[in-house]
């Protein structure tokens, strides 16, 4: 058994203190740059396009992505993740990119690194950076030939190894914990959960996981069509710092779900919703004080250790989460009996 | 542990177990297989046993190709899956395709301790729990002390490796009994002894085993086997079994065996006389020819007639039966596109509604499309056959994810759906620059092209796609779909940038009915030109248009100067705040306007012409006829309840604020009302006007109100809903806008007539009022005259409208109940309606500043009037 590290410990013990802030997301802080081509391409020699690779700024426009970075930090987040969501070689080969991997992940573990202990070194506040893996466009679940269910674009220890590849080169940059989120289909999230493990046995060193669902409809099921309930299961072995929530809907809609989980895990519950339902043009409405609001009745309820932004929210977001919350006391994890928990598409407790 | 917890596990599935489906199996017959899995979970099995060890196949290719196939199958993969295989690299291939937390069947300690805990650490890996058998260097356990010895050591070594406690299951080894041989007698006995023993010495673990070996000798006897399992597990279970693997759906009940035979199983498995074994022979020959297994599974829904089983393996997505029973319908057909065109199309209706309805999620729809695309490739030889217009697809569509975005499962299920509708779909998949999307659409002479795209950016590009559309001369149809995509914007950005057919479509149900019509001669004009109409009317009501803007101080110099010396304010008869807390119904019904009323039904004309219109007047007549004999109940039987509340206020302009004040004295204001200044350049003699034009900055007065006529509906609605009367829900929200609506249009009257008490009426005229024939105005919030519905909440504010008639705001100012009406009252003859529209950055920053909001806020606000 490898010990806790340093981080996980220390993230625990203030997670025990008080409900923690997580940062916002990269894509909406880097579409109100309005960046053009030329700012995504930077220096690259490649045929395609690069405009929309928000990764690919790690490399091409550090300095953005630091200064989000920043922004977040000094709106009170305790908990910033990498501008990595896209950074593996599923995604970037629709750039062609994906030889560029280890590169953007040590970059985008590097840059968000030195900010926050820039940070720290001057308030003398902790923060904790997670390096973020996205679920890819592809499924391991789910045939993308209608005519053929059987058929899969990838597998498992494909998967694996691409994300092995994110994992190793995010450790090396300095990320405290590997977060596995918008999990649309629970296999990916195993196999990056699987690699992240292998990484942890290879390095001797532990790799705190955290892990956050995405919900596809309102009934409470991501696209493979498992619960939330199920998708707890089928991670648990994982024994992650951090489980929860991010994406899907706004704070409004994700709450009986977040209740849900906040019975029945037995770590620390992250949930980081979106500024609310999108409107017809895509874009989000909801107002920063409007999510503070919502997420300070989640924090009255008792249901969250920490909390963060997804789609729409923005450092104003994020500031006000941070006061929603503060003086708050934090959920206080359930002890769980032991019990057979199996699961398909629904979990399967049998006590 | 009672019997009640008992967990059954499916044992059909397995090659071993079941020559059945050995045989679907080694056939290749994957569809048939997966039914005998769902007639398991049917059946009652709560965890399903998959077994692929058998000589002739490639086990870890069976097991993969059947896991995956079961993944789609959510009725069969809500269950766990017990992985079973003697064979490790078998156990890891499932273990790769299962999302779910598995049971792994099994792991042992024959090869050793070491082996044992690196295939424990593996499938813990793998997030699974795992069954041991009590099987050891040395051999498989037979006695109950090496049962135990072996299961209590195997314990040890997981506990202490890690292995969560709860995640063991031991199998502790179910062997054959009555064999005639005088050592295995005790082997029912030691297994229920080592239950006790095992459930004891190791907390938290679990006890499983496999029934089928214990009645082995009983081959053929299938009445002597049932009855030896369930005597054996009314035993076994209250020692500590917790599961077993057996056929769910064969499990007898112990007290309803025979009871001689029930006896004689007991004597068998208790050990209770040394006769034991003879005697369960001897009476077993009389019960061998009583059995009938009766495999009860033939559902009953394969009684229905065949139009409605191919709607139910739509729906239900089964496609085992599906071309059996399509050829069936292909019989019964006088043309085989007539399959397509009504059972199959009724069934994916059905779908479409089912998913628009949030009532299936998306691998069900993907399924259903599966069953209508194998119905289709039963069908299409014989349409080909016929050589008639049938054969030929409907039409070529191009469809692509655009530029810049690589999301395409809603374009995929599009494109599924268009081609179990006989179009043909060419897709060019993901981040497809216009240039191809054009390249293809014109050398495959497609009939249209279809976009999607799931991000904001991709809006823009699909502009982009859309004006080189227009650029390189296509006339062709434009479909637009996807998650942020909307009719207002496409009706808004994209349909003015190309000047054929532009049609956004709000999702996959609705595609083949889009599709289908833009290819029909007769229907196509006609439906382009009601949605060119459609959009022109939004873009209308958006105030797009793409005229130059002023700047704000021109348009303010230009704005609507009032000379208040030669038309002073209204001075109102009171000041005040009134509330109406219960408004009968009868007293609104003459107001209503219920033009709006069959526009929302899509009968589009005037009422009361719309009634004799030589097109829609029939449909017309029937509804409205439906509509007064709910009128007539909903006044009867008080269905709604209509609340108001209006107030006058002192007020003044403050630039291009109005300043609202709680006494005539004018001192400090209760709200600054912020309007916006249309900036559009107008032509000579046309101002540029703001409702705060309309108020003098001297003393002068503003009205506001808010009214509902939805208390009570949720109720009613509800019981629409459990009639699935979807006609009467529908027909009751409609009537309830209308008398919100007509409850402003009253109160409107009742504020002119007597509070305010500029207009000398004392009974209405209703025609001249749905022709806003009297003086003043009353613009809401949301609105084009007043587009800023952050408005509402300082409105709601001063009229205290949530506790006067119990309206509330949603966070995004939307009113509930949805049947409400707010506003303000302007009373100046000068005061008008008009449009907004556009305002430019210079008016958006200021705007920010004196409404005291953020750029960024404002900004978000205003976003449908900003460039």
């Amino acid at each position: 058994m490898i010990a806790a590290s340093a981080a996980e410990t220390a993230f625990r013990a203030l997670a025990n203190a008080r409900i923690l802030v997580k940062d916002g997301p990269y894509g909406t802080a880097v579409q109100a740059l309005n960046l053009v081509e030329a700012d995504y391409r930077g220096k690259l020699t490649t045929n395609h396009d690069q405009k929309g690779n928000n990764d690919i700024l790690n490399l091409t426009r550090p300095d953005a992505i630091a200064g989000i970075g920043r922004s977040y930090i000094e709106s009170g987040a305790d908990l910033l993740a990498t501008n990595t969501f896209n950074a593996n070689a599923i995604s970037q080969a629709d750039y062609g990119t994906e030889g560029l991997v280890r590169e953007i992940n040590l970059a985008a573990a590097r840059i968000l690194r030195a900010e926050i202990d820039r940070a720290s070194a001057e308030d003398g506040r902790p923060r904790f950076l997670a390096g973020a893996l996205g679920p890819t466009n592809k499924t391991l679940s789910l045939s993308p030939k209608v005519e053929d269910p059987g058929y899969r674009e990838v597998d498992f220890d494909g998967m694996k190894g691409v994300y092995r590849e994110q994992i190793d080169a995010l450790l090396e940059g300095g990320v405290d914990f590997i977060l596995i989120e918008t999990v649309f289909d629970t296999l990916n999230a195993k196999a990056a959960a699987f690699a992240a493990m292998e990484a942890e046995e290879a390095l001797g060193r532990r790799v705190p996981i955290m892990l956050s669902m995405t919900l596809t409809d309102l009934a409470g099921r991501n696209l493979s069509g498992q619960t939330v309930e199920a998708f707890w299961v089928s991670l648990e072995h994982v024994r992650p710092i951090t489980i929860g929530l991010n994406c899907s809907f706004g704070a409004t809609e994700l709450r009986p779900h977040v209740q849900i989980l906040a019975k029945s895990v037995d770590t620390l519950l992250m949930v980081y919703p979106n500024a609310g339902l999108p409107n017809e043009f895509g874009g989000y409405d909801e107002l920063p004080d409007t999510t503070g609001r919502l997420i300070r009745d989640w924090a009255e309820a008792g249901l969250i250790n920490a909390v963060g932004g997804c789609c729409g929210t923005t450092p104003a977001h994020i500031a006000a989460i941070a006061g929603a919350v503060a003086g708050l006391p934090p959920r206080e994890p359930p002890v769980r009996e032991p019990a057979l928990r199996l699961s398909g598409l629904e979990a399967s407790v049998f006590v | 542990m009672s019997a009640t917890q008992f967990i059954n596990i499916g044992e059909r599935t397995n090659v071993t177990g079941s020559a059945r489906f050995k045989k679907l199996i080694v056939a290749g017959d994957y569809t048939a297989a997966l039914e005998v899995a769902r007639d398991q979970v049917a059946a009652g099995a709560q965890v399903i046993d998959v077994n692929m060890d058998e000589g002739l196949l490639d086990s870890e290719l069976a097991m993969e190709t059947f896991l995956k196939l079961l993944a789609a199958e959510p009725d069969i993969a809500r269950v766990p899956l017990m992985i079973d295989s003697s064979k490790w690299s078998v156990i890891e291939a499932g273990l790769k395709c299962t999302a779910g937390k598995a049971i792994v069947n099994s792991i042992s300690m024959k090869e050793g301790e070491e082996q044992f805990l690196h295939h424990a650490r593996i499938v813990r890996r793998y997030g699974a729990a795992a069954v041991v058998m009590a099987f050891d260097e040395v051999g498989q356990a037979d006695t109950a002390e090496r049962k135990l010895e072996i299961c209590a050591r195997a314990y040890d070594l997981l506990v202490a490796d890690g292995f969560p406690p709860s995640d063991i299951i031991f199998d502790p080894n179910v062997f054959a009994v009555a064999t005639g041989i005088e050592e295995h007698d005790r082997y029912a006995i030691d297994f229920i002894e080592a239950c006790r023993a095992i459930k004891a010495r190791c907390p938290h673990a679990r006890i499983s085993g496999g029934l089928s070996n214990l009645s082995f000798a009983f081959r053929g006897n299938e009445a002597v086997r049932r009855a030896m399992h369930s005597v054996f597990l009314y035993h076994a279970i209250p020692a500590g079994m917790d599961m077993a693997i057996v056929n769910a759906g064969q499990l007898e009940v112990y007290d309803q065996l025979d009871p001689e035979l029930r006896e004689a199983c007991e004597d068998v498995i208790l050990m209770r006389r040394p006769d034991a074994t003879d005697r369960l022979i001897t009476l077993a020959s009389r019960f061998s020819n009583q059995v009938q297994v009766t495999e009860k599974l033939t559902e009953e829904w394969r009684n229905l007639p065949v139009s409605e089983r191919l709607s139910h393996a739509l729906v239900n997505g089964i496609d085992a039966y599906v071309v059996a029973d399509t050829e069936e319908a292909r019989l019964l057909a006088d043309r085989p596109i007539s399959v397509i065109e009504g059972p199959l199309m009724d069934g994916m209706n059905k779908v479409g509604d089912l998913f628009a309805g949030g009532k299936m999620f998306l691998p069900q729809v993907v399924k259903s499309a599966r069953v209508m695309k194998k119905a289709v490739a039963h069908l299409v030889p014989f349409i080909e056959d016929e050589k008639d217009e049938g054969a030929a697809p409907k039409a070529r569509i191009v469809m692509a994810t655009v530029k810049g975005d690589v999301h395409d499962i809603g374009k995929n299920i599009v494109g599924v759906v268009l081609q179990c509708n006989n179009f043909e779909v060419i897709d060019l998949g993901v981040m497809v620059p216009w240039t191809k999307i054009l390249e293809t659409a014109k050398a495959e002479k497609a009939d249209m092209i279809g976009l999607s795209g799931l991000i904001t950016p991709s809006l823009d590009e699909m502009v982009t796609v859309a004006s080189e559309m227009q650029r390189a001369g296509f006339e062709m149809p434009l479909l637009i779909g996807g998650a942020t995509t909307s009719k207002v914007h496409t009706a808004l950005k994209i349909a003015p940038a190309y000047a054929g057919p532009t049609i956004h479509v709000l999702d996959a149900s609705r595609a083949v009915g889009v599709a289908s019509t833009l290819v029909s001669e007769t229907l196509s004009d006609d439906y382009t030109s009601g949605v060119a109409a459609e959009y022109a009317d939004i873009r209308v009501k958006r105030a797009g248009g793409q005229s130059a803007l002023a700047a704000l101080d021109q348009a303010r110099t230009n704005g609507l100067h009032v000379d208040f010396a030669e038309q002073p304010p209204v001075k109102p008869a009171e000041t005040g705040h009134w509330v109406i807390d219960d408004w009968p119904l009868e007293e609104l019904a003459p107001f209503i306007d219920w033009t709006p009323f069959f526009r929302a039904w899509e009968l589009h004309g005037n009422y009361p012409a719309i009634l004799e219109d030589k097109l829609v007047g029939e449909a017309a007549r029937t509804l409205w006829h439906d509509a007064q004999v709910m009128l007539e109940q909903l006044i009867a039987g008080k269905w709604l309840t209509a609340k108001a509340v209006s107030a006058i206020w002192p007020a003044r302009r403050d630039g291009d604020d109005i300043l609202v004040f709680a006494d005539e004295a004018r001192g400090e204001p209760i709200a600054r009302l912020p309007m916006l200044r249309q900036q559009v350049v107008k032509r000579e003699g046309r101002a540029n006007a703001c409702l705060a034009d309309f108020v003098s900055p001297d003393a002068d007065w503003i009205g506001g109100f808010a009214v509902t006529a939805g208390h009570g509906i949720e109720a009613k609605l509800a019981e629409f809903k459990a009639e699935h009367d979807d006609f009467s829900d529908i027909l009751l929200k409609a009537l309830a806008d209308r008398f919100a609506e007509a409850a402003a249009e009253a109160l409107h009257f009742r504020i002119r007539t007597q509070q305010w008490g500029y207009e000398k009426a004392h009974v209405p005229d209703y025609a001249a009022l749905i022709r806003e024939q009297y003086s003043g105005i009353r613009p809401a919030p949301g609105y084009p005259a007043c587009p800023d519905h952050s408005l509402k909440p300082l409105l709601f504010d001063l009229l205290k409208a949530t506790d006067a008639t119990g309206i509330t705001l949603t966070e995004s100012f939307a009113m509930l109940p949805t049947a409400a009406v707010s506003g303000f009252y302007f009373a100046h003859p000068a005061s008008h309606y008009f449009g907004v529209a556009r305002v430019g950055e210079d008016q958006l920053v200021e705007y920010a500043a004196r409404r005291g909001v953020s750029l960024e806020q404002a900004r978000q606000w205003l976003r449908p009037n900003l460039d």
